[in-house]
């Protein structure tokens, strides 16, 4: 037998219909996650023709785009404040409703963003198709899944059939080799490896990360890799499944349970590439000359190391992304101004990456100006800090202590920037206004930003290390 | 999708308006403040909403879409990597309802070329040479032919362009692609018995 990748594997698996030259292959999907945002529309399509769900078992819901992050309207206290959000909210609690689909509300003690419930909740298991609309879907890779983000219309698709029209796209390994050095982390690994294939490297490819400095990776680690490999135009970022990933899953709620769980590893344990299975590409990334990063333009391909400097020059777009950030070529990062600080996305909100900023924080009161914002990934995490006292951390800086939810990535539910500031985010993209409109945002790692909040300017947090 | 039926698209001519930029982004095709609602309508008048209009809302000079010989074109002429980031279809929705029916670049993004190709909205990747010309001869009077899957102008030798066939053959004919999935129900209830549901 031909010997084959992980993603060759799980594809194979899940084609009900295989491709041919004038047709996309159906394949299956096993888990469908929903959010208020990108669904609504595809519900009433669904409406519009009489159509069922297919299978509501296979579909879980959350609230997290457009819902607001302070406790006070989260939790019912005072109304949600933008109508049409409220509106989005109602929209699929009556939609999960009516079509029997499980869904995290407001009040849910599990609710959360949406990449980082599924699999806090075992939901997310390796060997799996998942999808959801949303390009951060990606992140469910790190379990060595198939898993990719999609457009309404093939929300309603998933809906209505399980299954999806797909082109296999093609492969790209992604070799990570050695280690990280101490004080680097995974996001500035793989802001490291989007600077490195470009924002559209990876476009029509599936990428595996692999090699030691991957397998070294923890799970909320391996998850802020796969997350941002669509920032490099990737359909799918994976990782192979292996005794980290097992004990991740063992005992949580979605996860198989008795002889279920041996039989579910013993499965599990086929799903790692052949030996001599190969790519389409293949990028070779050196781990230990990886610095921490941060980004400086309005793509996350404009990465540079924290100690580094702006190219001296450029091309037309590079010019207008400086001017959009009011930098100039050839300048250093480290020093420059910083107003706000934003820690959470489904990039890096897991309470490892809380841990990272807490670190930093504990004892240190926010820079004079700098303002905070702290939104953990899911109301698990959220009680999980609590219990560690890091709330206290960054309450007792000066920072905000929010409920769960999207909040300043993405801009659309009350939190964001105002035009100029500079925000230090660990979220996944630094688009032209993607924080707020005019606002200005240097992506970077959770250590990053906390040195950031306590300092007023880019600060590499190695220098802060107790 | 919601009729059941979907309209043909056999060829698009039209002058075109030129953006000439790689790597536009969804959030600046659609900012996401305009993504609060249940509707799939609309959002034509927030397209590049932030590039278009300053603060105030005023249209912004300089801006193609804002010039007055862009009116009514149906031919958006963008650089490399058009539509990458959010997976948001409302980029293709925006861009269909302010009036586009064809979006002629370098390259597109993955989930924007799928979206665009769902909303008759045609991604039409054209070689390098081919897009400087377009880039340099913005108005020109363009035509893109589906059945054909060449573009062509007066002055620019004809351009071919891929088109995923089973896209190609859906919008020539117009046909409705959930209607075509579900028609698959039978190989989808074997494949979920195979796997014991």
């Amino acid at each position: 037998m031909t010997p084959r990748t992980l993603f060759e594997k799980i594809w194979q698996a899940h084609e009900v219909v295989p491709e041919t030259d004038d047709t996309p292959a159906v394949l299956y999907v096993d888990l469908h996650l929903v959010h208020e945002v990108t669904t609504p529309q595809a519900f009433a399509a669904l409406q519009a023709r009489g159509l069922p769900v297919r299978r509501p078992g296979r579909t879980l819901g959350t609230l997290d785009h457009s819902t607001p992050t302070d406790a006070a309207q989260l939790l019912g206290r005072i109304p949600i404040r933008d109508e049409s959000a409220a509106a989005q909210v109602a929209a699929l609690e009556r939609n999960a409703h009516a079509h029997n689909i499980e869904l995290l509300g407001l009040g849910d003690a599990r609710r959360g963003i949406v990449h980082v419930i599924g699999p806090e909740l075992g939901r997310t298991q390796p060997g799996m198709t998942i999808v959801c609309g949303d390009s951060h879907t990606s992140t469910h890779g790190a379990f060595g899944t198939l898993a990719f983000g999609i457009g309404t219309t093939e929300v309603g698709h998933v809906l209505a059939t399980q299954c999806l029209l797909q082109r296999k796209p093609r492969s790209l390994a992604v070799f990570v080799e050695g280690r990280l050095p101490a004080g680097v982390g995974a996001k500035d690994l793989v802001l490291a490896i989007v600077g490195r294939l470009g924002v559209d490297g990876g476009t029509g490819h599936v990428i595996e990360y692999r090699g030691e400095a991957i397998r070294a990776l923890s799970m909320e680690e391996r998850m802020t890799v796969c997350n941002m490999s669509i920032e490099a135009g990737a359909r799918a970022g994976m990782i192979a499944p292996d005794g980290v990933t097992f004990e991740y899953l063992r005992g949580r709620p979605g996860a198989p349970s008795g002889e279920d769980w041996e039989r579910a590893v013993e499965r599990w344990q086929t799903l790692p590439g052949d030996a001599g299975a190969t790519f389409d590409g293949v990028v070779t990334l050196d781990a230990a000359a990886v610095e921490p990063m941060i980004s400086y333009g309005t793509n996350p391909g404009m990465v540079a190391a924290i100690g580094g400097s702006i190219p001296e020059s450029g091309d037309d777009a590079f010019m207008k992304a400086l001017r959009y950030m009011g930098f100039e070529p050839g300048e250093r990062l480290a020093g420059k101004r910083v107003d706000l600080v934003f820690i959470g996305s489904c990039t890096n909100s897991r309470l490892s990456d809380l841990q990272a900023a807490a670190a930093v924080m504990k004892n240190r009161k926010l820079a004079r100006g700098v303002r905070m914002l702290v939104v953990p990934g899911s109301q698990q995490v959220k009680r999980a800090a609590e219990a560690e006292g890091l709330d206290r951390v960054f309450l007792e800086a000066g920072a905000e202590w929010r409920e769960s939810g999207c909040s300043m990535c993405i801009g659309m539910n009350g939190d964001v920037a105002a035009a100029g500031q500079y925000v230090v985010s660990t979220s996944n993209r630094n688009f032209e206004g993607r924080q707020g409109a005019g606002a200005r945002t240097l992506l970077a790692g959770p250590a990053t930003a906390a040195a950031a909040a306590v300092t007023g300017r880019v600060t590499d947090p190695r220098e802060l290390a107790a | 999708m919601e009729t059941g039926r979907a309209a043909a698209i056999r060829s698009i001519q039209s002058r075109t308006v030129v953006l000439a930029a790689d790597d536009v982004d969804t959030d600046q095709i659609i900012p996401a403040r305009f993504l609060t609602t249940t509707r799939r309508d609309g959002f034509g008048d927030a397209l590049f909403a932030d590039w278009r209009f300053d603060g105030e809302g005023r249209p912004r000079p300089g801006f193609a879409l804002n010039e007055q010989a862009s009116r009514g074109a149906a031919v958006l002429v963008a650089g490399r990597n058009f539509g990458c980031g959010s997976s948001r279809e409302h980029a293709a929705w925006a861009l269909r309802d302010y009036g586009f029916g064809a979006v002629v670049a370098g390259s597109f993004a993955d989930i924007f070329r799928n979206n665009a190709l769902k909303n008759g909205l045609l991604p039409v990747a054209v070689p390098a040479p081919a897009l400087a010309w377009l880039t340099a001869h913005p108005g020109a009077l363009v035509t893109i032919d589906l059945e054909a899957t060449t573009l062509e102008a007066p002055g620019l030798p004809a351009v071919p362009f891929p088109v995923e066939p089973f896209a190609r053959y859906r919008l020539l004919n117009g046909i409705d692609e959930l209607g075509y999935l579900l028609s698959q129900s039978a190989d989808i209830d074997a494949f979920e018995r195979t796997r014991g549901e």
